[in-house]
């Protein structure tokens, strides 16, 4: 079997090597403290009252027993968000955002998924909480559920708001729709693209609702101090995100809020939205001590954020030489309770591996009565690759073109236009198709049918933008030689070691004496989440940026001390000298034993905002086994190829690439919501809800293809997004080669594929 | 020139023109000459004197970070790109 490769374009003394991580220690000694941890004094615990209907009306909520039930110390419902007294008017156009996003975290006037919040306790135990919560009275008028996005825009489907309106750039609907937004995106003629074309491949996709599967659940602790400080401790993805959300939804501002991100227990975009916060901070303010609020397992499958469901129909034409023709498409993406789906991001992702003349894609972003949908990795890409690169399978066995020739034939490369405007940058689609063609896994043959069973090998592509956005960093020189880097960026899976090398590699000292760490919203600068693959790119320009100004500090303090002009000196490999006296010379951490005796600290930040970002792709390669009796698919062997640009931690990039790979494979071939009649998720536990495990797959190989990106100093362009893209087409499509089934509908469980076979055999 | 490319649902607006050249410095003024061109147009671009929050401006294929602030130049493409919704 085949190892990680990483096929490097240039080496750095600290970039592209493989250290220990920083907190390493915390996370196996048990040190590190998640939100969990969290003990103030006077803590109290909250609970929250869910909705056990998808979809009803609120005719009365009547909290006076579990108020007065002993050891209770706070009740709260929407009427307690500042939403219910503000109007139309004072909000003006911000009315509906304020209306969506009050509404979504605690019920009103309607629920609109089953586990919808519409009240929550806080007393001294968790266990009268909960038996308090269960003495609110809350009287529902149950009303259809609409579950699916072709249902929803149906003419005459039940809607979910009465208020809600189709939004097309600018344009609003007249009537009320299921329908949040339409997007439209057109190049060329597509009608005389399918004219052109001597093959043309059309089908429909549904893909399923599915988790982050995150291990830690969603928590938040409040206090509400006397004086209007709001202190609060959670696991997110974004604490300044977090901070904005509360200011907004408490009308409270920014200044009294601070947010501390504790260590992260997974999040894979699901830790974005705020859920449990407001709640705790609502119920602290009214007790005047601080609340926690956990998250059960049930409530994170049911209450929080799901990756979107979605049906698509995907429509491609090619020449016999294999050249692209058109390229159409309509993806509907559910957004579940409240407006929000990634389905632009779907459509601008869809055929962002190829370079066609001719396309035409329209998206919806449409409610359901589900959880509202979050993030999880490149939001919106995983669905629509599964369409696209099924159909391009399809099209090749049709044209009798190999997958990987027929991509390498069409493949965006520098310069390609995308169907939204711009145009392509330096990117590495072409350098992964040829490292996959030229690999052990792609030149060696499938064995076929040992012991009875189907074997069979499927590729696809896959694509995400990455993204700057905003970051900040504080760089400080230590009297002892250490350098001190902090961040806003939460640490989902080892930044504060990739940030810590690209700080090691400006100063010229070792990566042990970085010292990274991640602060409060009251001690750094604004930062954006940590997602869309941005932190190692844009926070690492932050840190390189603040290094560079510690570098001239630093420079401008050895002239101080020789007395000489700042232009004679220079800093060279962690080495501050004089450019024409040898004798004056001293290390990085001689000068940084001075600092305190010669004019103070030396301290550089920097808050960014950084163009430059490199777009990612992806290139996946699957062999499955299966089993005609059962319809079971087993992954038997799985390679992993991505343009990273530079790979500044190897070891942590390939954790990304398997992980991304592991999480579509689940995807594929496990995992769903699975909902009854009345629209309540029947497999709301780790039990029923089945993700890959260790002992289901084989070891994913990674190939890393560094094609550095010109817009960061050492080639850096993300990782995180692209790895989960073409694994569900993947596998699809080597079921296909294994089988003779095309498997439309995700996930591919083993029943389906046994309906599959039985309609193709007859029996 | 700037190069503006029209959206394809703000087409029906500009009656079938795809794409405008246009002399300006940043992308209020790329705006205003959208406006003066195609009347009507500004307010599917522009919310409280503001690029609307679901929308994003590409400048020579680099998200706008300075909203109408934005500077351009002769030779710049505008595009005007949902912004990329569902978090991330």
């Amino acid at each position: 079997m085949v190892a990680n490769i990483v096929l490097s374009e240039i080496e750095y003394t600290h970039v592209g090597k493989r250290p220990i991580r920083p907190d390493g220690v915390d996370k196996v000694t048990g040190r590190a403290q998640y939100g969990p941890d969290i003990t103030l004094r006077g803590l109290l615990h909250g609970k929250v009252l869910r909705s056990p209907y998808a979809h009803a009306r609120i005719k009365s909520i009547d909290t006076s027993q579990a108020e007065a039930y002993p050891g209770v110390r706070a009740v709260i419902t929407a009427q307690d968000l500042p939403f219910a007294s503000l109007t139309k008017e004072e909000l003006g156009t911000g009315y509906q955002a304020l209306k969506f996003a009050s509404n979504h975290i605690l019920a009103s006037g309607k629920v609109l998924f089953k586990g919808h919040a519409v009240a929550a306790v806080a007393a001294a135990n968790l266990h009268v909480a909960e038996e308090a919560a269960k003495l609110i009275k809350v009287e529902y008028e149950e009303l259809p559920v609409v579950m699916s996005v072709l249902d929803a825009m149906k003419d005459g489907a039940t809607l979910l708001h009465d208020d809600l309106f189709t939004s097309s750039l600018g344009e609003t609907a007249k009537t009320a729709s299921n329908v949040a937004s339409h997007s439209r995106f057109e190049i060329g003629d597509i009608q005389e693209g399918f004219a052109q074309a001597d093959a043309v491949v059309e089908h429909e996709f549904q893909t399923a609702s599915v988790h982050q599967g995150y291990i830690e659940p969603q928590n938040g602790t409040a206090f509400w101090n006397a004086d209007g400080q709001l202190d609060v401790w959670c696991s997110t993805q974004g604490a300044f995100t977090v901070r904005s959300a509360l200011a907004d939804v408490l009308r409270h501002p920014v200044s009294k809020i601070k947010v501390t991100p504790m260590e992260m227990g997974g999040g894979f975009g699901g830790k974005i939205p705020i859920y449990n916060e407001p709640l705790a901070a609502l119920l602290s303010k009214k007790s005047g001590q601080p609340i926690k609020v956990i998250m059960s397992r049930v409530e994170v499958f049911e209450s929080s954020g799901p990756a979107a469901g979605s049906w698509m129909k995907v429509k491609i034409g090619a020449t016999k030489d294999g050249k692209i023709t058109a390229c159409q498409a309509e993806l509907a993406l559910d957004a579940g309770g409240f407006p929000g789906s990634p389905a632009a991001s779907a459509a601008m992702c869809a055929f962002a591996c190829y370079d066609y003349p001719n396309g035409l894609i329209d998206s919806y972003d449409v409610v359901v009565n589900k959880p509202k949908t979050a993030a999880y990795r490149a939001p919106g890409s995983p669905q629509a690759a599964f369409a696209v690169e099924s159909v391009v399978d399809e099209l090749c066995e049709k044209l009798g073109i190999d997958p990987i020739e027929f991509r390498l034939t069409n493949a965006s490369k520098e310069g390609t236009r995308r169907i939204e405007g711009p145009v392509y940058r330096r990117i590495g689609l072409v350098e992964c198709l040829e490292a996959a063609r030229n690999h052990d896994h792609y030149q060696t043959p499938v064995d076929a049918q040992p012991n009875g069973k189907l074997r069979g090998r499927g590729v696809a592509s896959g694509f995400w933008f990455n993204r700057g956005f905003v970051s900040s960093c504080n760089v400080t020189v230590n009297p002892d030689g250490t350098v001190g880097v902090v961040t806003g960026s939460v640490d989902l899976c080892g930044t504060r070691a990739s940030i810590a090398q690209q700080t090691a590699e400006v100063l010229g000292i070792a990566y042990e004496d970085i010292k990274p760490s991640v602060a409060d919203t009251d001690s750094i600068g604004y930062t954006f989440i940590t997602g869309g693959s941005r932190t190692t790119f844009a926070t690492g320009l932050a840190a390189i940026n603040a290094s560079q100004d510690i570098k001239q500090r630093m420079v401008e303090r050895a002239a101080a001390i020789w007395d000489a002009p700042v232009e004679d000196v220079e800093y060279v490999d962690g080495v501050i000298q004089h450019k024409s006296d040898s004798e004056l010379k001293m290390t990085f951490k001689e000068l940084a034993q001075r600092t305190l005796t010669t004019g103070g600290s030396i301290t550089a930040q920097c808050n960014i905002d950084p163009s430059g970002e490199g777009n990612s792709f992806a290139f996946h390669v699957v062999d499955v086994e299966v089993d005609p009796e059962t319809g079971k698919v087993d992954v038997i062997r799985y390679t992993a190829l991505q343009d990273c640009g530079k790979a500044v931690h190897p070891s942590y990039v390939e954790g990304q690439m398997q992980g991304g790979a592991v999480q579509g494979i689940g995807w594929a071939l496990n995992e769903e919501y699975f909902f009854n009649d009345q629209g309540h998720m029947s497999n709301s536990s780790f039990l029923d809800y089945r993700m890959p495990i260790s002992l289901d797959l084989p070891m994913i190989d990674t190939v890393i293809v560094e094609v550095a990106n010109p817009g960061h100093p050492y080639g850096v362009r993300g990782v995180g997004e692209s790895p989960i893209v073409p694994p569900l087409a993947a596998v699809a499509n080597a079921v296909y080669r294994a089988t003779g089934v095309r498997m439309q509908r995700l996930p591919i469980t083993p029943g389906k594929v046994l309906e599959a076979l039985w309609d193709k055999n007859g029996s | 020139m700037v190069t503006v490319f029209i959206p394809t649902m703000l087409q029906p607006l500009t009656g079938g023109v795809k794409q405008l050249d246009c002399d300006a410095a940043n992308l209020r003024q790329v705006i205003e000459k959208l406006e003066q061109s195609f009347p009507g147009i500004k307010d599917k671009l522009v919310e409280d004197d503001r690029i609307r929050p679901n929308l994003a401006v590409a400048v020579d294929g680099e998200v706008a970070r300075m909203g109408l602030l934005e500077k351009v130049t002769e030779t710049s493409e505008v595009h005007f790109v949902p912004a990329i919704g569902g978090g991330f």
